[in-house]
């Protein structure tokens, strides 16, 4: 497998990344030796064996359906440069 | 009746598979402890999981899990005693991941059917291809600011059942049908409120038109109809749209569309043209979900008697006819007001009369759900009994009736206080009958000269003169022995 430019611009717009064009080509080179190097992976033999999910072998805890957690409203937008009557705002999204 | 869209080439099919999202009645989030609840002021219901702070890591909800799977069963489908959490990667203002903790590859229940009923009293059979748990993303709003979308996070990480049909239905009805199903199972399991208007429940219509006989068209997707109304006229418009640009040598191009509820239109939602790059993976903050069999089946045990077999078991048993069962049986609010008002009046039809066109009439009229209802099942059933007894006519009940809805009171007590008895007492109606005879020779001449038809201005005037209260029967049977002579 092998990325060229173009996969890699697209990849670039899917994640919000701007990268000027005279990035990409380098950049496609840089994420190739990655992949090549974990494709070395590709040459052990994986036939019947499940993907491992962790290394030690354990079910998942479940939590109990009650309310925790939440009510702290100033808590959570204390990051937020804009915050306004309570809610997030960002550039206006139209549909 | 098959539902097709003419064109100027002939009839065109069109076909529809949905996607349901349902809200999980759940108390708190499917990954957090936040709580659910509708209508909290903004950010109120956040925790810092479901702001996706960096750090927090998510822990399942046992209950949605639990909700999910009994769903799944309601439906018919098969369980998957493994599933997996996976990424679906979009970017999005209110998503604060930056991806949705969905489920792909392995989804909790997969292959069911769900029958439909349709308006002519006939049924069909849809596919149920998958249900999966994932979380909701929080609202935008883009009409408190000229130029900034205002974000709230409370239905950020929620937990939706995601239901996917396979493309089975052929009609608008059909659609409606299918989630009018849905909703009516997921209410009496108790698994989602069904709320469309607070949004508990949405769908997403593919929809896609061809030639009868022909391969599958190319589909758009009609993002979050919230009404079956809103739905009928979308699918309408699309599949209109569709078999123009068709007819006019054009091609569909595949895409999320969003339906105008102010125009009547679907139009493109340019936004959403990179929405089938999700780039899913599994999520590696989370462990599969690993079920016992043995707590599947006793989940399945415990779910309560579901829509399609109460509607059997009323045609079955109370010997109704299969619409008015399909009503009684579609909501969980409506059979049980029925059964209880059977079991205090009797008559199994009798009530699902009185239930469908009178009860159903007047909570309609003041806009109230049955939960509200003045008039109590056990009152209703006392009504009925009154009616099946010979101690009011029919006709005096819808008066009783009104009563009862206005003021709440009992039956018997209206029919008490107000001496609405039926007079079922030979003696006093031959006295109102001799009377009648002895004042009107002229009448009474009339139909023993052969003019029977007056027959029914005599029992009118017997009526009348008893206020409505004789037994109609019994005053038709006395007044033709005495006129006989």
């Amino acid at each position: 497998m092998s990325l060229d430019k173009n996969t890699v611009a697209k990849i670039a717009k899917l994640a919000r990344i701007r990268v000027p064009e005279e990035e990409l080509e380098p950049l496609a080179g840089e994420l190739n030796t990655i992949i090549g190097f974990v494709e070395q992976l590709g040459e052990v033999d994986t036939d019947g064996v499940e993907p491992m999910t962790s290394a030690i072998e354990h079910e998942m805890f479940q939590r109990d359906d009650v309310v925790s957690d939440g009510g702290y409203p100033d808590r959570v937008l204390a990051n937020s440069e804009h915050a306004n009557m309570g809610f997030f705002t960002v550039p206006k999204v139209v549909e | 009746m098959t539902y097709m869209i003419k064109g100027n080439t002939g009839d065109w099919e069109v076909v529809m598979g949905l996607e349901i999202h349902a809200q999980v009645s759940s108390n708190a989030k499917l990954f957090s402890g936040a709580a659910t609840t509708f209508g909290a002021d903004p950010n109120e219901q956040v925790s810092l999981v479901d702001a996706a702070m960096p750090g927090m890591l998510p822990v399942v909800n046992k209950e949605c899990v639990r909700q999910g799977v009994r769903t799944g069963l309601a439906m018919g489908c098969e369980i998957n005693l493994k599933s997996v959490f996976a990424r679906k990667n979009y970017f999005y203002a209110d998503l604060p991941q930056g991806y949705q903790i969905s489920q792909f590859e392995e989804p909790i229940v997969k292959r069911g059917k769900v029958t439909i009923d349709l308006e002519d009293g006939s049924t069909k059979e849809i596919g149920v291809e998958r249900l999966h748990l994932e979380q909701d993303a929080g609202k935008s709003i883009h009409d408190q600011h000229p130029t900034q979308s205002y974000i709230d996070l409370n239905r950020s990480g929620v937990c939706l059942m995601e239901i996917v049909s396979d493309p089975d239905m052929r009609s608008p009805e059909e659609a409606a049908a299918y989630v009018s199903k849905i909703r009516s199972i997921v209410r009496c399991i108790g698994s989602c409120d069904g709320n469309m208007a607070e949004g508990s429940m949405r769908a997403d219509v593919n929809v896609s038109v061809r030639k009868p006989g022909d391969e599958y068209g190319t589909r758009c997707e009609i993002k979050n109809l919230n009404s079956l109304r809103f739905m009928k006229q979308a699918i309408e418009f699309e599949a209109k749209r569709q078999v123009q640009i068709l007819e006019e040598g054009g091609s569909i191009d595949q895409e999320t569309r969003l339906f105008d509820t102010a125009k009547g239109i679907t139009r493109s939602m340019r936004s959403k043209e990179d929405a089938h790059d999700y780039r899913y993976f599994p999520d590696p903050d989370l462990l599969p979900v690993i079920l016992e069999q043995a707590w599947v089946d006793e989940l399945a045990a415990d779910l309560p008697e579901l829509p399609d077999v109460k509607k059997n078991r009323f045609i079955s048993d109370f010997g109704l006819p299969a619409y008015d069962a399909g009503v009684l049986t579609a909501e969980t609010e409506n059979s049980a007001y029925y059964e209880q008002a059977v079991d205090a009046g009797g008559d199994p039809k009798l009530t699902a009369n009185w239930v469908i066109s009178e009860l159903f009439g007047r909570l309609n009229k003041a806009d109230m759900s049955i939960t509200d209802s003045p008039v109590t099942p056990e009152n209703l059933g006392q009504l009925v009994g009154l009616i099946k007894d010979d101690t009011i006519s029919g006709k005096i009940a819808k008066d009783v009736f009104d009563d009862m809805f206005s003021t709440g009171k009992m039956a018997k007590d209206i029919v008490e206080e107000k001496g609405l008895k039926q007079i079922t007492d030979t003696g006093a109606i031959e006295a109102i009958i001799d009377d009648l005879i002895a004042n009107n020779p002229g009448q009474v001449e009339q139909y023993r000269g052969g003019n029977e038809k007056l027959i029914g201005w005599f029992v009118g005037q017997t009526m009348k003169a008893s206020q409505g209260k004789a037994n109609p029967g019994v005053v038709n049977k006395i007044l033709k022995e005495k006129l006989a002579g």
